[in-house]
């Protein structure tokens, strides 16, 4: 199952190295990872996306809360939770295509950010089910280039992660 | 007081208790080992190979309890060191390992002699920190020594930049009595409901075994375990880092399990019904195939690393915490309370145990003419009355130490268990040796292993360290010679060791004494006499069968039910 995991860890140098290690070392998987500093410049915020096996993600969270650099951490996946991640998406956009992929941006509500002659860039926040919705959705032909964030995720109700 | 770099770390290490740094010089510690020269209280160990002031420090912590300090250079001398760290790493050694680094103007740059060590040694520490700033640096000790030594103990690496160090630039010193760390809090209490738990299933027990391992050594837990283990009359089984928490020649003692353990040890935990482990990590080389371990057991599972528990075998009740107090609150919720064991069941129980006892697992051919390493191990366990601190390299070697010289106290018994690193024995035996001067130090070896570290023969030399070195001589990368006769229709690839110097000449020439003994009736003489020579290191070459195995055996993949007993034999 897709676990979506929250990091609360000293913001530095070497803790994201700590994690990407554990991860490859152990051989567990690892969808997407991204890591920002908080209000609090000494910690930053990480959100790992991986899959596994309850056993593996049980493991995965043990050996993560092991790692000295590691303060917290919460599996999102296991309460009500929110998840977002952006995608800035170049469309080929010819004259015939373009009113069908304004029309479809318009649906999935994103919001194109640059226009030439021949293409649009496209961006898109939300689950990452709908970011790959929307890829689905259009021409494959016509895309040129795709970029994520990597989900980001906040637990539902007025309970935060902190120290 | 105002301090150098250089001088803050000798500092820092007086004050944290530290009496013994192994290391080697180069010049990113030039200032460290200049501010190490103008004191005395700190004994620096030169060692002849970085590696080997790893191995030397781990034998001192695994002998002594105290965190091991190690002191390199940067580049290769920080490469060297990786081999002891791992080796630390694996077995959860409490050491402080400081490395130098190339200035931090230039790192980054490929410097001379610059190595990225906090990315090389990342996934064999339990922790590691590059010093940034000379500020950090009392502080960055502090917390190495913290994290080093509580928890589930292991390896912290300090990588100190040279200009860190420069005797020009001095700071008022201060060393913190005492570290928090908000990211590392190592569980101090086990928990009680679950100590009650498991104590209600251990009386419903019928066919019970405990099951311990290196944490109850680490945590010197020795005696609340001999004494649970008495008070419930339980038999107990030991793995080969556990060796000696129980006394070896306790009564409710099994032997050791695992690949290389007795009959009874794993007939117990495959027919078990409430297993205990304590201590210990599930690890293969102990519990065979997992699908096949313990089929009809309860498990209790007790350890300081909540990481440790249902990795590699779930587990019913896990209790996370040190093992020397959980073991204790067991003892009293087993006396305070007013259940007793099962009397009739355990009965039975140990009856079954006897008839696999009479086996005879560890037989071997005593009128041979030719020395059988298992009576080499007898032998100088009578000639040392049990009592020495006995180290070991790996392999076959390794396995009849551990089977034979019945060790009935903890921390005599000190090998690389989880690394498996071969020419770990010579140089822990320098740094146990350094712990306790007056101590019988043998190092149980073969003659490939010894040959991985036998420069340190001058390290002992220098130190006056009257350590013993038994050689088991069988000619051969013995442990690899069984495999491949087992499983590679005897196809001795590359295991031959028939080349080798004159051990007894080269021991000489390294100012020790060296003695040959190649038949069994000459053995205990030649023992004997070796250990007569109280403040000289001997060197005992012992010619041994070159065709013995280590039985019994289970094969990998195999069940511990599972087992051939001797040449020849089917599995049983
Ligand atoms: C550094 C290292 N390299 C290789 C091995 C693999 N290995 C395990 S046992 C062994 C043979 C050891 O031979 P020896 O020291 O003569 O001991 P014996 O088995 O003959 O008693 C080898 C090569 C190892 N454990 N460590
Ligand atoms: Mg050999």
């Amino acid at each position: 199952m897709r676990h979506i995991i929250s990091i609360l860890m000293e913001n530095e140098s070497g803790a994201l190295a700590r994690v990407a290690n554990l991860f490859t070392a152990r051989g567990y998987n690892i969808e997407s990872l991204t890591v920002a500093p908080t209000e609090d410049l000494s910690l930053s915020r990480m959100t790992l996306v991986t899959s596994g096996s309850d056993e593996i993600i049980e493991q995965i969270t043990k050996q993560l809360n092991k790692l000295v650099d590691v303060v917290k951490l919460v599996d999102l996946t296991e309460g009500g939770h929110i998840e977002r991640e952006m995608m800035l998406i170049k469309l080929r956009a010819e004259r015939t295509q373009r009113e069908e992929i304004k029309r479809l941006v318009d649906i999935f509500r994103g919001k194109i950010i640059d226009v030439t002659d021949t293409s649009y860039t496209v961006e898109l926040t939300g689950a990452a089910s709908k970011l790959n919705a929307f890829i689905e959705a259009v021409n494959e032909e016509l895309i040129i280039e795709v970029v994520r964030t990597g989900p980001s995720g906040i637990g539902r109700g007025p309970k935060g992660l902190s120290l | 007081m105002e301090l150098s770099g250089g001088e803050i770390i000798v500092q820092c290490l007086r004050d944290e208790g530290v009496e013994h740094v192994f290391g080697y010089p180069g010049g990113a510690v030039l200032h460290i080992y200049d501010a190490l020269f103008k004191q005395k209280e700190l004994k620096h160990i030169l060692v002849r190979h970085e590696q080997a002031a790893g191995h030397a420090a781990d034998g001192y912590a695994r002998a002594t309890g105290k965190p091991g300090v190690v002191l390199v250079t940067s580049g290769p001398g920080a490469t060297n060191v990786v081999t002891g760290v791992a080796t630390a790493f694996m077995d959860s050694i409490p050491m402080v390992v400081l490395t130098g680094q190339v200035p931090t103007p230039v790192i980054g740059s490929d410097a001379f002699q610059e190595v990225d060590t906090v990315g090389i040694t990342r996934p064999c520490v339990k922790h590691n920190f590059l010093v940034k700033r000379l500020e950090d640096l009392a502080d960055t000790i502090k917390k190495a020594f913290y994290i080093a030594t509580t928890g589930r103990p292991g390896p912290v690496v300090i990588d100190i930049p040279k200009d860190i160090t420069d005797p020009g630039i001095k700071i008022p010193y201060h060393y913190p009595n005492k570290v928090k760390m908000r990211s590392y809090n190592p569980v101090v209490k086990g928990h009680l409901g679950q100590i009650k738990k498991a104590v209600k299933i251990l009386m419903e027990a019928e066919r019970p075994v405990f099951y311990t391992g290196g944490g109850v050594v680490l945590d010197d837990a020795a005696k609340p375990l001999t004494d649970l283990v008495d008070t419930l009359g339980f038999p107990i089984t030991q793995t080969l880092m556990g060796l000696g928490a129980y006394p070896g020649s306790g009564k409710h003692f099994l032997g050791m399990l695992g690949m290389h353990g007795t009959y009874e040890a794993n007939m117990a935990m495959h027919e078990t019904d409430v297993l205990i482990a304590v201590g210990a990590r599930f690890d293969d080389r102990v519990t065979g195939h997992v699908k096949q371990f313990c089929p009809d057991a309860t498990i209790i599972h007790v350890d300081i690393d909540p990481s440790s528990i249902s990795k590699n075998v779930r587990v019913d009740v896990p209790i996370v915490g040190p093992v020397k107090q959980v073991l204790k609150d067991m003892l009293k919720v087993v006396n305070d309370g007013d259940k007793k064991p099962q009397q009739q069941a355990l009965k039975k129980w140990w009856k079954q145990i006897d008839k696999w006892r009479a086996m005879d697992c560890m037989k071997y051919d005593k009128k041979s003419e030719l020395i059988k390493p298992q009576q080499a191990v007898e032998v100088l366990h009578k000639v040392t009355k049990g009592d020495a601190y006995v180290t070991s390299d790996v392999g076959q070697h390794q396995m009849f130490a551990a089977q034979f010289y019945r060790f009935d106290k903890p921390r005599r018994w000190i090998n690389s268990g989880g690394l498996g690193t071969m020419g770990f024995g010579l140089p822990a035996a320098i740094g146990v040796q350094m712990a306790h001067p007056k101590a019988d130090v043998a190092v149980v070896t073969g003659e490939s292993s010894i040959q991985m570290c036998i420069q340190e023969l001058a390290t002992c030399l220098q130190y006056d360290l009257p350590i013993k070195i038994i050689l088991l001589n069988n000619g051969y990368m013995g442990m690899v010679r069984q495999w491949q006769e087992f499983f590679y229709d005897s196809r001795y690839s590359q295991s031959g060791m028939s080349v080798t110097p004159d051990f007894v000449k080269l021991t000489e020439s390294y100012g020790h004494i060296g003695m040959r003994v190649e038949k069994s009736e000459d053995l205990e003489g030649a023992m004997k006499e070796a250990f007569s020579h109280k403040d000289r290191l001997v060197f005992l070459d012992v010619v041994v069968d070159p065709s013995e195995n280590v039985y019994p055996m289970i094969a990998a993949g195999k069940g511990h039910h599972e087992m051939y007993l001797s040449p020849g034999s089917e599995l049983v």
